[in-house]
């Protein structure tokens, strides 16, 4: 029969489909499921990260909860996902609003403001900590006394430090975020809140603010969800410290682990880390009323 | 989180229609705050920029007694010889095998998933496949890294490029098949009918119509990859041990810990290692900073 239309009966069989999806499929279960199951086992065991695995019970998860180490990671994750949300939130708003308009200095503005995005954790980090140097830093260059304080050696100071260099990376990202969510609002609703007499701050914040909903929820997702993850920006400046100071979850768990070879305590971090991040994203998804990316997947 | 995602695909002449129409005189409002939050950010990113780059370029004896904000007189390429001399050139190659070893494979896997699982919608083994994919974006996937470990020993291949590679790949996935398939969504059902009609299999349809049309997203989607990956520290630190291997943030922070106290050498480094990417931004700098964004914004 094929030989004789000269083509092949089969009209694209969709069985293939699964196999298509396969290779992506392989390699996210061997590299991200099977580990994400395996770090939940691991937290039952102990392993100093060369030797050999023993099951260990709950002792893992007895170190750790009764360690003061973990109320204080927590606290130190927490105050850094708040402290640089409340520092980014605001100031991405205000530049997003500026990057919207149209004239043309900022467009070349803008050209600078990216560059930070460009730049690694790591090389952002290592420059902050040559410029931050009490001795050799650009503060004791300029011979200003109140610049060329040890930033990274006090807690209150570098805990500052981090939230500072954080917002210098992240802002200019969250601001192209901005900038195109105010660049939908549609400029009719402006013209009639003008119309009915309404000033500016007054149509930020029942204009601008209610329009820029679901990009404040996105943007903040990213950020909270984010900063769970600042682990090289942190280690390179402080190493966590001075003290514990600023021995966030991440660090916490790297340090028992690698540094401490107690691979089952750092493991019990690593879920406490997974299970914070899939609260947070569940409430923000909640706060949002629906997770538009998936429910149009789901009516396709 | 992904709210926005699904705006990306809309056309641009849209925007474009209605920023014409915002910019009708009677617009014309200054708004005083986001102004000064403008200038000020400004000076808050260009002094760090510019002292990094400048300083970099002094003669390391003078460095300290000079004022930090004036640029040396007679500038000296002295501190990057030393970074190259700090064998440099051969972190740059581990950065570069292990970004393009990554990018290359976990692009063309998600093109192929985001495909099938928006052909095959009705399959139920596509729908759960495209569920797992979503719940790894909620997941920090950095918390998984002791049994990545732990993997990559059991499989003998710690301390090697590859083992950067391969987490890397399933790292990069889910973001990626979510872009893409936005925007495979959004090819007309007439063009796979006509694909259908001229007896292509699915698995041609994918390469000569998916992949040409979805082109911007996949460009969008290997310079988030690209960037994420040539950046990553945490990888590399934990799964690689000699200096042989290292990718250059690695190398970066151990070359301040050696080098520390000569400021000018360090930001030399920096400069160095961001220098690659520097120019891909002066070349193609629309391109990236929607890339950056892996289609959050627009």
């Amino acid at each position: 029969m094929s030989a004789l239309t000269g083509r092949p009966p089969r009209r694209g069989p969709r069985g293939i489909l699964p196999w298509l999806a396969a290779p992506a499929l392989v390699v996210f279960v061997c590299f991200a499921v099977v580990p994400l199951v395996g770090v939940f086992v691991l937290s039952f065991t102990t392993w100093d990260g060369i030797g050999a695995i023993h099951a260990a019970g709950l002792s893992s998860w007895r170190t750790v909860l009764t360690d003061p180490g973990l109320p204080h990671a927590l606290q130190v994750t927490f105050l850094v996902m708040i402290a640089s949300w409340a520092v980014q939130t605001p100031l991405s708003i205000l530049l997003g609003t500026f990057m919207a308009g149209r004239q043309r200095y900022r467009a070349a503005l803008g050209v600078v403001y990216f560059i930070p995005l460009l730049l690694s954790s790591a090389a952002i980090a290592v420059a902050y900590k040559a410029l931050l140097d009490p001795n050799f830093g650009l503060g004791a260059g300029l011979k200003i006394g109140a610049l060329s304080k040890d930033w990274l050696g006090r807690p209150g100071l570098a805990f500052g430090v981090v939230v500072f260099v954080v917002s210098w990376q992240f802002i200019p990202f969250h601001s192209l975020i901005y900038q195109a969510g105010v660049q939908q609002i549609p400029k009719s609703l402006y013209e009639a809140s003008q119309l009915d007499g309404a000033g500016r701050i007054r149509q930020f914040f029942s204009i601008t603010l209610p329009q820029l909903k679901y990009t404040i929820i996105t943007s903040s997702t990213l950020m909270v969800v984010g900063s769970l993850t600042f682990f090289d920006l942190i280690w390179v400046l402080t190493e966590g410290g001075p003290g514990d100071a600023t021995r966030v979850l991440a660090l916490d768990m790297y340090k028992r682990g690698w540094r401490g070879s107690q691979m089952g305590p750092a493991s019990a971090i690593a879920t406490i880390l997974v299970l914070v991040g899939l609260a947070l994203a569940l409430l923000l998804r909640r706060l949002g009323g629906r997770d538009a990316g998936e429910s149009q997947l789901e009516g396709a | 989180m992904t709210t926005t995602l699904t705006r990306t695909h809309r056309p641009e002449k849209d925007t474009r229609r209605e920023r014409q129409r915002r910019s009708r005189p009677a617009a014309r409002r200054h708004n005083w705050a986001a102004g000064v939050a403008g200038w000020a950010w400004l000076v808050v990113v260009a002094i760090p920029l510019y002292w990094i780059v400048i300083t970099s370029l002094k003669d390391k004896s003078r460095y300290y007694a000079s004022n930090p904000l004036v640029p040396s007189g007679d500038p000296t390429l002295a501190n990057y010889r030393l970074v190259i001399e700090s064998d440099f050139i051969r972190y740059f190659a581990n950065s570069a095998v292990v970004t393009v070893g990554a990018v290359l494979p976990a692009v063309a896997f998600s093109v192929m998933a985001a495909y099938a699982i928006v052909r095959g919608w009705r399959m139920r083994v596509l729908r759960a496949m495209n569920g797992l994919f979503l719940m790894g974006l909620a997941i920090p996937l950095q918390a998984t890294v002791i049994p990545v470990y732990l993997l990559i020993i059991k499989l003998k291949l710690y301390d090697s490029l590859l083992a950067l590679i391969l987490p890397s790949i399933a790292f990069a996935i889910p973001l990626s098949v979510l872009v893409l398939a936005n925007f495979v969504r959004d090819i007309p059902e007439e063009l796979f009918d006509s694909m259908r009609v001229d007896g292509a299999t699915e698995w041609t349809t994918l390469w000569r119509l998916a992949v040409p049309l979805t082109r911007p997203a996949i460009l969008t989607v290997s310079i988030f990859n690209g960037l994420t990956i040539w950046n990553g520290f945490l990888l590399p630190l934990v799964l690689t041990q000699s200096p042989g291997r290292r990718t250059l943030p690695l190398a970066l922070w151990t070359f301040q810990g050696e080098y520390g106290i000569n400021v000018p050498a360090v930001l030399s480094a920096v400069v160095l290692t961001t220098l690659p990417v520097l120019v891909l931004y002066a070349f193609g700098r629309r391109q990236m900073l929607s890339g950056l964004t892996a289609g959050f914004s627009r």
